[in-house]
């Protein structure tokens, strides 16, 4: 089936949501071409579940697709239209399971070579989308934190190498109460300005007291469903003819009831911390990567305004089939390699914060947890320098603003 | 493999840099590297000093040419390679191999980025579109198939050590005109572990590791009486021994490389594919494991530089190549995320290097034109005298 053959009847799966949306914009996505409009329809079908700035980036990006006359239709999309997609994809049902069919088409495209064309042509379409539809500054400048270190007295290396270039180094921090300080900071931005999934707390172990405006996801409080995931995932692979990619295929298909939530769909939270086991690599078993992954896809997914990351001890190195046996009641932890992997994680966080709209007025805490160093990169302060002078987290976080 | 972003949600482009082309990138990376290594390893750039001193041949003996080709499955980024912040993590190649070496910066793979089809791209000169997960051959002949039937050797002289499962058909293709029985003899040193412990694998469940592009993944291994047959009449290794020695050792690619120094001492094939996998442990998400997989890749490349000058089958007479299958992707690019994986086909998750060592090879140069990995098979006939007639790449003329 093509894209022109669509009718509304088709979506009759979709959940109510996504069903008017699409209804509204059928006349737009006939016109689209093959290579582009199931990625497009993989966003739509969870409307449903998504965060309020996904939603509307969504709504705007369709509207802005229903208002292209047939020229520029065809100037934004002529890059999509040239690569070739095999009939055999296009007898796929890509309306109903648009997951299933970009999974598929990914593999076609590398085999024949075209991945680089589409990656070209999806470029070209991000800009000029947002030439159309220009993000939307937030509100207040975004605050990202990531604590790091549990455990660890002494870094073997130095920390916050990757960061340093981009702010101010402070080494005499004094870190008395240095969490909460942190934790209250945060819950007086949300308190400030409240805003749905606006402000997030991610703890790679066991979350700390904190306000519940805040939108909170952690490892251990997941440690029911990530034992279900690997139940189903030792079930899974003991099947005649599983392979990595049929396992990729069963758990994108998994909902939250099948992890144990009560509730058969779930909230926008519940299928995001559901995407973070079941579609991240390594957040089943360490904690570490759980928090990055978690973070990135928060920033990604619910572009909030304020993120305090705390990475915790992962668990030690062992044979996969050991970690996904799922018993972690004897878990030898990693500090030290687990610092390394925060470190790298806040660097990375600090990344993924910056390409959010209002990058330049964002500003983004590191600190090693217990400790006096942290790195400071805000408007306010010079880059690239190192600071003795003593100070708690909570005047650091009062400079940065 | 997935797709890459299509830059909704306000994530197809980068803020951080100004985005540059692919093919800017590219030349960048290689600049970088070539500044890099002029500066710190006191390398000559090979454009300016081709003309002037070509190819100051190591001197050749009567003994008969070997080669010895490296891949790592799991590529290694600038950054935590030759990049200034990454120099301490590969001290060995860069104290003791480079200076010896020719070093070519900028290695693109244009193929499919997946560790096994990618693999056996490197084997066979061509781009190939095999499933990458499955376990079949290379739809076109391998380098191993080209040797042996041009040069008309036996099957003990061209050989794999191969990373366990998905590796095993690597060896041979399935081109009607080569067929069974005519490439490489495949070795899998965590099959071979498997079958000498007999189920009790308690001791060794680090060896035993599969670091796969889906970590989740981990069919069991097998471990057969073929396999036991490989240790004692190939190896001359008995199971006792070979148990006695794996508990020395720390990850699957030393076992590799304990498999591969028994090789050279008891068979001295002379072409010798070795796959080191261990860096691949990066799909978990773990850096200080990524950083420490190429701490240790870099010393197990050290170590066999070091057997081989001292076997006297192969000193002397013996040409290294070192390379990584592809890189990683960028840390800058919105489509993946960073050193975990290479999804996005960007720049930095094509491009790799290579460096060659040993026999007729020019040392302490550079070479900064971009090459493809297709070249690699191409130019091993070059040098060992066979012709890669259905190879899509072309013979680097500073080795040939």
């Amino acid at each position: 089936m093509l894209p022109s053959d669509l009718k509304p009847e088709q979506f009759r799966g979709y959940p109510p949501e996504a069903k008017k949306l699409v209804t509204r914009h059928l006349q737009a996505l006939q016109q689209l071409p093959m290579s582009f409009l199931p990625n497009l329809l993989r966003e739509v079908i969870d409307y449903d579940f998504k965060f309020p700035a996904e939603r509307a980036a969504t709504e705007k990006e369709l509207v802005a697709l229903s208002s292209l006359s047939p020229e520029q239709r065809s100037q934004w999309f002529h890059s999509f239209s040239a690569i070739e997609v095999s009939s055999k994809l296009d007898q796929l049902d890509w309306v109903s399971m648009p997951g299933q069919f970009v999974e598929q088409l990914s593999a076609y495209l590398w085999t024949t070579h075209q991945l680089d064309a589409f990656r070209k042509a999806a470029l070209e379409y991000a800009d000029r989308l947002h030439q159309v539809v220009p993000p939307e500054a937030p509100p207040i400048p975004r605050l990202g934190i990531a604590i790091i270190g549990e455990g660890v007295d002494v870094p073997a290396e130095p920390l916050f190498r990757n960061l340093r270039p981009h702010g101010a180094y402070f080494s005499r921090v004094k870190p008395d109460n240095g969490l909460d300080q942190l934790l209250k900071a945060v819950a007086a931005r949300a308190d400030a300005h409240p805003l749905p999934y606006g402000h997030w707390y991610i703890d790679g172990g066991a979350a700390s007291d904190h306000d519940p405006l805040l939108t909170c996801v952690s490892y251990q409080d997941l440690e029911p469903m990530r034992s279900a995931l690997l139940r189903k995932i030792r079930t899974e692979i003991a099947k005649p003819g599983m392979g990595p990619e049929q396992l990729r295929t069963f758990l994108a298909q998994l909902r939250p009831a099948d992890l144990g939530l009560r509730e058969s769909e779930g909230t926008a939270l519940d299928r995001f911390q559901v995407k973070i086991l079941t579609e991240g690599s390594g957040t089943q078993i360490f904690s570490t990567t759980f928090a990055q992954w978690a973070a990135r896809e928060a920033l990604r997914r619910a572009q909030p305004l304020t993120l305090l990351v705390r990475f915790a001890p992962r668990q030690r190195q062992k044979p996969m089939n050991e970690l996904l046996s799922g018993d972690h009641s004897e878990a030898e932890l990693d500090p030290a390699g687990s610092l390394i992997d925060a470190d790298m994680g806040a660097y990375y966080n600090w990344i993924n914060q910056q390409r959010l709209p209002g990058a330049e007025q964002s500003s983004f805490l590191a600190w090693f947890e217990n400790h006096s160093e942290a790195l400071v990169i805000a408007p306010s302060m010079p880059r690239g320098t190192e600071s003795t002078t003593v100070a708690d987290l909570h005047e650091l976080l009062s400079w940065m603003s | 493999m997935s797709i890459p972003s299509s830059g909704r949600n306000g994530e197809g482009r980068n803020r951080l840099a100004d985005s540059p082309s692919p093919r800017e990138l590219a030349h960048r990376l290689s600049c970088s590297r070539r500044e890099f290594l002029r500066t710190a390893a006191g390398v000559a750039l090979g454009g300016t000093l081709l003309g002037a001193n070509r190819f100051a041949r190591a001197a050749e003996t009567a003994k008969k040419r070997k080669v010895i080709v490296v891949t790592f499955g799991g590529g290694a980024r600038d950054q935590e390679t030759f990049a200034p912040q990454g120099q301490e993590n590969i001290p060995h190649l860069m104290r003791e191999l480079i200076p010896q070496a020719s070093f070519f910066t900028q290695v693109v793979n244009q193929g499919i980025l997946g560790h096994y089809v990618a693999t056996a791209s490197l084997a066979t000169g061509v781009y190939e579109t095999i499933n990458n997960f499955a376990a079949i051959p290379p739809e076109h002949p391998t380098v191993f198939e080209y040797f042996r039937k041009d040069l008309k050797r036996p099957p003990s002289d061209a050989w794999v050590v191969a990373p366990s499962n998905g590796f095993n058909r690597i060896g041979e293709s399935d081109s009607r005109s080569f067929g069974p029985g005519t490439g490489a003899r495949v070795i899998l040193p965590k099959h071979l572990l498997t079958a000498a412990l007999s189920g009790a694998k308690t001791d060794y469940d680090h060896l035993l590791r599969d670091n796969y592009e889906t970590p989740l993944y981990t069919p069991e291994l097998a471990g057969s009486e073929f396999e036991l047959q490989q240790l004692e009449m190939i190896l001359k290794l008995s199971v006792d021994d070979f148990k006695a020695h794996a508990k020395t050792l720390s990850s699957p690619d030393e076992l590799s490389m304990y498999i591969t120094h028994q090789l050279m001492r008891q068979v001295a094939p002379s072409l010798l594919w070795i796959t080191l996998h261990d860096i691949d442990v990066a799909h978990a998400g773990a850096y200080s494991l990524y950083v420490e997989g190429i701490r240790r890749t870099d010393r197990l490349c050290g170590e066999l530089w070091k057997m081989i000058q001292s076997e006297p089958e192969y000193a002397g007479n013996t040409t290294l190549f070192i390379l990584p299958d592809f890189g990683r992707d960028s840390d800058q690019d919105s489509g993946g995320n960073g050193f975990q994986h290479h999804r996005t086909g960007d720049a930095l998750s094509r491009t790799t290097w290579m460096l060659v060592l040993g026999a007729g090879v020019r040392e302490g140069v550079v070479f900064d034109r971009r090459m493809e990995s297709t070249d690699l098979v191409p130019t091993l006939g070059g040098i060992l005298g066979f012709s890669p007639s259905l190879a899509q790449g072309r013979p680097i003329p500073e080795l040939v």
